[in-house]
């Protein structure tokens, strides 16, 4: 019988595999990735481990002794999560040597994630990385494994362009007030409507830099409310015509049926507003800002419509990237791989 | 045969290493790469070419024994040359995207324009301006300040594009790597009063001359210089009232640019011929 080679792997399940119910009941908390780490290191064959456990995916990468440990991990999947082993058949993945690198690779690059190209990850896979390895957890392989992969997502993220153009209407948003505006931290933020969208669109301007803000509402209280959570100032609709003068940036995302900030109001307003560009965002349905104002020199206005449309630009930008990447990310696993693999075969 | 490079061989080689570096920064851009490689390819080019333009610019000021100011080539020559004296030190100090691009494109067209028509290059005196430094003080100054204009006609293009992108969102390619209104606003604003600050100090250094000597400037140079002077001056008086801002500020901006240039003609035919051999033009 021939000797079984060790072998690194990848068990897990993403959202490409798993709904979010399920994705909820694999989820690993801190308790829980102690307990299912304990389990590992009891688990024969099993020599190094790091676990990743993010909103989209729950993985465990790996280097075991033989494929016959694997089903043994499996188990202690189930175990700790309290999931029946029948019911993450067709939900768990398994990558196996350089399918593995190649996996992380895509994973630590943004290309597997939801939204593809995003950044986010990268930290999450550099923080379940240096947990596993303050517990030493990981060994020479893993350890190699993941510097790889950051190198990968580095190297990826500057030669291509995965990363260009933001996706969400509200990072869309900020980056065409960097456009008119430049920095963003001298800028008058005003947000008329105190819902959700409003404070929403609030955080991502102040994750920018803007540090003026002032919330307008029907209702001062709720007004109140949302500034107070923004840290801004709360002003009521009919101090709109004051504060237009020298707002910079107005979101408005009120349930008005009808036009809040009408031509006439706005116009008024860039009378008095000397040579400062005036940036209108209306994320309302119906919505709150005259069209009509859009022709106004020096007034930019976008609606919901064309946020949308460049944030959806931005993506078929990214997902035309994808390829591009992978071609990358094969030749450093092929690379890689060529150096793990007598590695591997030397830990038996 | 001279061992050394002719004046005309330098400005050709400062005019093609220009449009190099208008094709560099085009290609990256297409690339859309953001390394720092190809920009530092770039600026090399416009240093080398800004060195050659102005290796060519002193052998003609040798030979001429003043400024090299005497025809409409080396009017256009010393205006593209400002216009890259500035781009150094605007491009510094404020890191405007895409200003190496447009300067290098307008610096290589002038001075490629002015290199391919002959009769620019008019043969003139030795001496054009007379024994006295300040006469050729307040010539240098009125030229450089049209490189200042020059160059502010450029960022006022760059401020129409960004605005036509952003009111007509279109934000891809090119578009996207404009500096910003304001960015744009502020630099056009200085660039401005810096142009006007220089023609006013020339045309002062300029009048006590004149006022000594009433017949040593004609109607129509003294009309035309004036009049771009004070319509320089009427703008950044409109402007710093706020009466010209924004989309109407960068198209006076741009237009007067144009005008100026079309006056160099006049002021410099007004100017009577003398003899003296340049590098020879082959006809």
């Amino acid at each position: 019988m021939e000797p079984t080679q060790p072998l690194l792997f990848l068990l897990g399940a993403s959202h490409h595999t798993a709904p979010l119910a399920v994705r909820e009941k694999l989820s690993l908390d801190q308790v829980r990735a102690a307990d299912l780490a304990a389990r590992l290191q009891q688990t024969a064959g099993i020599s190094e481990f790091a676990l990743l456990s993010t909103c989209n995916r729950v993985e465990l990468y790996g280097v075991a002794g033989s494929p016959d440990s694997l089903a043994a991990l499996r188990i202690a999947l189930a175990e700790t999560t309290g999931c029946a082993p029948a019911d993450l058949d067709g939900v768990l993945q398994l990558r196996q040597n350089h399918e593995a690198i190649a996996h992380l690779f895509a994973v630590s690059a943004g290309l597997d994630s939801q939204i593809i190209g995003e950044t986010e990850i990268l930290g999450q896979v550099k923080a379940a990385y240096d947990g596993a390895l303050a517990r030493q957890w990981t060994g020479p392989v893993l350890n190699r494994v993941f510097q790889k992969a950051f190198q990968a997502a580095k190297h990826i993220r500057t030669h291509t362009r995965i990363g260009e153009g933001q996706i969400s209407v509200a990072s869309v948003a900020v980056d065409l007030a960097g456009k008119i505006y430049g920095d963003l931290a001298p800028v008058n933020v005003l947000v008329v409507g105190a819902g959700d969208i409003g404070l929403k669109t609030v955080q991502a301007f102040q994750s920018r830099g803007a540090r003026s803000i002032t919330v307008a509402s029907r209702t001062l209280s709720k007004a109140e409310e949302t500034a107070a959570a923004a840290g801004g100032w709360a002003a009521s609709l009919a101090e709109l015509p004051e504060i237009l003068a020298t707002a910079d940036i107005v979101a408005s995302s009120t349930s008005a049926p009808g036009f809040v900030l009408t031509h006439d109001l706005i116009s008024t307003a860039m009378k008095r507003r000397a040579a400062r560009p005036l940036f209108l965002i209306d994320l309302a349905l119906p919505r709150d800002i005259d069209p009509a104002a859009a022709a106004l020199s020096n007034v930019f206005l976008y609606n919901l419509d064309d946020l949308a449309k460049i944030a959806e630009g931005n993506l078929a930008q990214r997902e035309a990237e994808v390829a591009r990447c992978r071609a990358i990310i094969a030749e450093r696993t092929a690379t890689l791989w060529l150096q793990l693999a007598p590695r591997l075969s030397g830990t038996r | 045969m001279s061992p050394l490079p002719t004046d005309r061989a330098l400005l050709w080689l400062g005019a093609l290493l220009y449009l190099a570096g208008f094709v560099t920064g085009l290609l990256t851009l297409v690339r859309r790469s953001t390394a720092a490689g190809p920009r530092a390819v770039l600026n090399s080019l416009l240093v080398a070419g800004w060195i050659a333009q102005m290796g060519g610019l002193y052998a003609r000021g040798l030979t001429s024994g003043g400024c090299p100011l005497g025809n409409t080539f080396e009017l256009v020559q010393f205006v593209a040359w400002s216009a890259m004296v500035l781009y150094f030190f605007v491009g510094t100090a404020f890191r405007v995207s895409l200003l190496g691009l447009f300067t290098a494109g307008y610096a290589g067209a002038l001075a490629l324009l002015s290199l391919l028509i002959p009769p620019w290059d008019v043969i003139h005196g030795q001496k054009i301006f007379g024994p006295n430094p300040w006469i050729e003080l307040h010539a240098a100054l009125a030229v450089f300040s049209y490189g200042v204009f020059g160059l502010l006609a450029l960022t006022s293009v760059m401020t129409l594009l960004q605005n036509w992108s952003l009111k007509h969102k279109r934000l891809t390619g090119l578009f996207w790597f404009l500096p910003s209104v304001v960015q744009l606003d502020q630099i056009n604003t200085r660039m401005l009063s810096l142009g006007v600050l220089l023609l006013t100090v020339s045309l002062g250094v300029g009048s006590v001359w004149w006022l000594r000597d009433t017949a040593s400037v004609n109607l129509p140079k003294l009309v035309v210089t004036v009049g771009v002077w004070a319509v320089y001056l009427v703008v950044r008086l409109l402007r710093w009232r706020a009466r010209l801002v924004s989309v109407r500020f960068a198209w006076v901006c741009l237009v007067m640019f144009l005008l100026a240039l079309l006056s160099l003609g006049p002021v410099n035919s007004s100017r009577p011929a003398h003899q003296v051999t340049l590098t020879p033009i082959e006809r």
